[in-house]
């Protein structure tokens, strides 16, 4: 049987049963990650998508260290609950500044994609130190620490930009230099309060 | 650390202390998981300290069962099977200290950078740049005693256990560099090459994937040795093995957009990684029936046999699991499936039934074996038997009626389309689930310890047996 013949070729030659796992398993990765990677509209913002401030990429940056995304997605998916609850569908437009991306995969708290300007500061203040002080039986974690500690420096803030404009995010030096006066005399906690209240304003219904 | 040994002997001090290393992360991510599940059940168990937060001891849980329990359990497995199998000790086996030792170093402060919050936000690859690189050169070098252990070996065909092996080393290796490629912006900060809806898809390219060969290829590697060797019978078809190996590696590696169902990327990408993910039923029950026709001549040893019984019990939950699995990725089902706790049963129901479970296995095997000596305790394995399934199902099963009534309760909607459901109602409707959950975490814990006790009786004060390699029969010899 001729398929015996090559299976022979390759259970006794190492180099060649390497060669042959790399080239059959990246086929299918190829395919689907090179037009991806390629396709425009993916990497075009939508109109009213800007990249995130300084306090707002501070803030982003404290909920990928607290884990936020583990219970929190940030995707609302084009179904008629989805869009009841959350408000417009996600369009690929608005994350074209998120690295990386924070959609998720489990929503043990509701959906955050639009909960930007849906309460007031003063309430995610109260929620992220005593969630249970507003949201009876709720079940996520207190971020006590997050009010006792400084937002990052300006000095960090811009190092964390000149890395964003290197892979494209259009910060001018002005963006830059203003940083640090942008998060001057803040706590982590206005930070993050700024991030969550900037999500989902990137899509307006009507239009820019 | 290193074991001079003659040519002739195999390596075997370096298993016994990978199996330790892998024993203890069970413990501590199975721990961590047991505490995650208190959490969410009583949210002040974090007592207000940032790095026993739940969202910091999550990546914990998750990299310390994959990388510490699993990786660790998967070096050891290879580094016995690969030696058994070429009639031959390791290749640089100092170098394969180095794996041994590295490794537990990179899963240790790795560990300890996510309490503290170093976090670079992708899921099941959390760890920032300097830990992508360390783990990169580890990895290489890994490369490089088992492929040179091959390639020295006394045995001219390579058996099929090395093969899943070995994709599991060169898939991981092609995975991980490309998902890590990220822009450093300070020590322990980084952002990714890819944004958004693209990185979304590289992300789940390589996410299924770890999955597909970190914990269903390197195990079915495991599958594969331990499986004929503790039935006493060969396998059933090797033809089918070798048929079921590369359909597995084509087709494993399409499956990644099927987390994306619904998601902002584009639909064909989702459709293909829908069929393609169907597609992968069959060489996943392929291996499955192909395991359950080796054993099918020696159930009698079932009741006798700790060992088999985790071995064949894990191929049941395999073979759940790949089912469950395909029909996850169908978008109609996905569609209640996703985001909700039906994926955290999906994946324990893949970690506890098939991974840990097989492990068990293998380690009840090669304890006492690589000692010489019985095993402390058979009565201990078999009560670790029934904790192990008892967890496991009961963690299933909460989760399935959990995943389930989230799903459809946040889909409802009345007959003028307004939604039937509060969420804060649905959350705190999962408080049943979620007890019950902790119990079945409590359940398979308390499994764990006991052959982690019953282990530690069977090879405490005794060193390495010294095997040493026997004769090739000339026929299958090299050259």
């Amino acid at each position: 049987m001729s398929g015996m013949w090559l299976h022979r070729k390759f259970e006794e030659h190492t180099g060649l049963l390497i060669f042959g796992i790399l080239f059959v398993s990246a086929i299918g990765g190829l395919v689907q990650l090179l037009p991806i990677l390629d396709q425009e509209s993916l990497e075009t913002a939508e109109a009213n998508t800007r990249p995130h401030t300084a306090l707002e990429l501070a803030g982003r940056d404290i909920y990928i260290r607290e884990g936020c995304s583990v219970c929190h997605s940030q995707q609302i998916r084009p179904l008629i609950a989805e869009v009841e609850r959350y408000g417009p569908y996600s369009r690929a437009g608005e994350f074209v500044y998120d690295r990386p991306f924070l959609w998720g995969s489990k929503r043990t708290g509701p959906d955050l994609h639009r909960i930007g300007g849906r309460y007031s500061d003063d309430w995610h203040r109260i929620h992220l130190l005593d969630p249970r002080a507003v949201v009876p039986g709720s079940i996520m974690p207190a971020y006590p620490w997050l009010a006792r500690r400084a937002a990052p420096t300006g000095e960090d803030m811009a190092a964390r930009m000149a890395g964003l404009r290197l892979l494209g995010h259009p910060y001018t030096d002005e963006d830059i230099a203003n940083a640090g006066a942008e998060l001057d005399g803040l706590m982590e906690i206005d930070a993050l309060i700024a991030y969550l209240q900037s999500l989902g304003t990137g899509y307006t219904e009507a239009g820019p | 650390m290193t074991e001079v040994a003659p040519a002739k002997v195999y390596h075997d001090t370096i298993v016994i202390r990978l199996i330790q290393y892998s024993v203890i992360w069970a413990l501590v991510a199975m721990l961590g998981g047991v505490w995650l599940a208190a959490e969410l059940v009583w949210p002040g168990l974090d007592f207000g300290q940032s790095w026993l937060s739940y969202g910091r001891l999550r990546p914990l849980h998750t990299n310390g069962v994959i990388f510490g329990f699993g990786v660790s359990a998967l070096m050891a497995t290879a580094f016995y099977s690969v030696q058994r199998t070429c009639h031959v000790p390791l290749f640089l086996p100092r170098l394969a200290w180095f794996c041994c030792h590295a490794w537990q170093l990179i899963v240790l402060l790795g560990g300890l950078s996510l309490l503290a919050g170093h976090n670079a936000g992708k899921e099941y690859a959390e760890l920032e740049w300097p830990f992508d690189i360390a783990i990169a050169v580890v990895w290489v070098c890994f490369a490089v005693v088992f492929f040179g252990t091959i390639a020295t070996r006394k045995i001219r065909p390579i058996y099929i256990s090395n093969w899943f092996y070995g994709a599991l080393i060169i898939v991981i290796a092609m995975l991980h560099i490309v998902n890590s490629l990220a822009v450093p912006v300070g020590p322990m900060r980084s952002y990714s090459l890819f944004a958004g809806a693209q990185d979304a898809v590289v992300q789940w390219w390589y996410g299924h994937n770890a999955v597909g060969f970190l914990l269903t290829g390197g195990f079915l590697g495991m599958l594969y040795y331990f499986l004929p060797k503790q039935s006493g019978r060969p396998i059933w078809s090797y033809r089918l093995s070798v048929l079921a190996f590369w359909a597995f590696v084509y087709s494993y590696i399409w499956a990644g957009p099927h987390h994306l169902h619904y998601n902002s990327v584009p639909d064909w990408v989702q459709t293909l990684g829908m069929v393609m993910s169907i597609v992968l039923l069959a060489p996943s029950w392929a291996t499955m029936v192909n395991g359950i026709m080796t054993v099918s001549s020696a159930w009698e040893k079932l009741r006798t046999d700790p060992a088999l019984k985790f071995i064949v019990l894990s191929l049941a939950f395999y073979g759940l699991a790949t089912f469950e699995g395909p029909m996850m990725s169908i978008r109609s089902v996905n569609v209640v499936s996703h985001f909700t706790d039906w994926t955290i049963g999906h994946v324990h129901s893949g970690a506890l039934g098939w991974n840990a479970m097989i492990t068990y296995g293998t380690f009840y095997f090669m304890a006492p074996r690589l000692v010489g000596a019985e095993l402390y305790s058979r009565r201990l394995a078999n009560a670790h038997f029934w904790l192990a399934l008892a967890g496991t199902m009961l963690y299933i099963v909460a989760m399935w009626a959990a995943g389930v009534s989230q799903g459809l309760l946040w889909l409802s909607v009345d007959e003028i389309g307004e939604l039937s459901f509060d969420f804060k109602d649905i959350m705190a409707s999962m408080n049943p689930y979620y007890i019950l959950r902790l119990v079945a975490g409590l359940i398979f814990l308390t499994g764990t310890f006991l052959m982690a006790y019953n282990l530690y009786m069977t090879v405490r004060g005794r060193p390495a047996q010294r095997a040493t390699v026997p004769a090739v029969a000339p026929a299958y010899g090299v050259g």
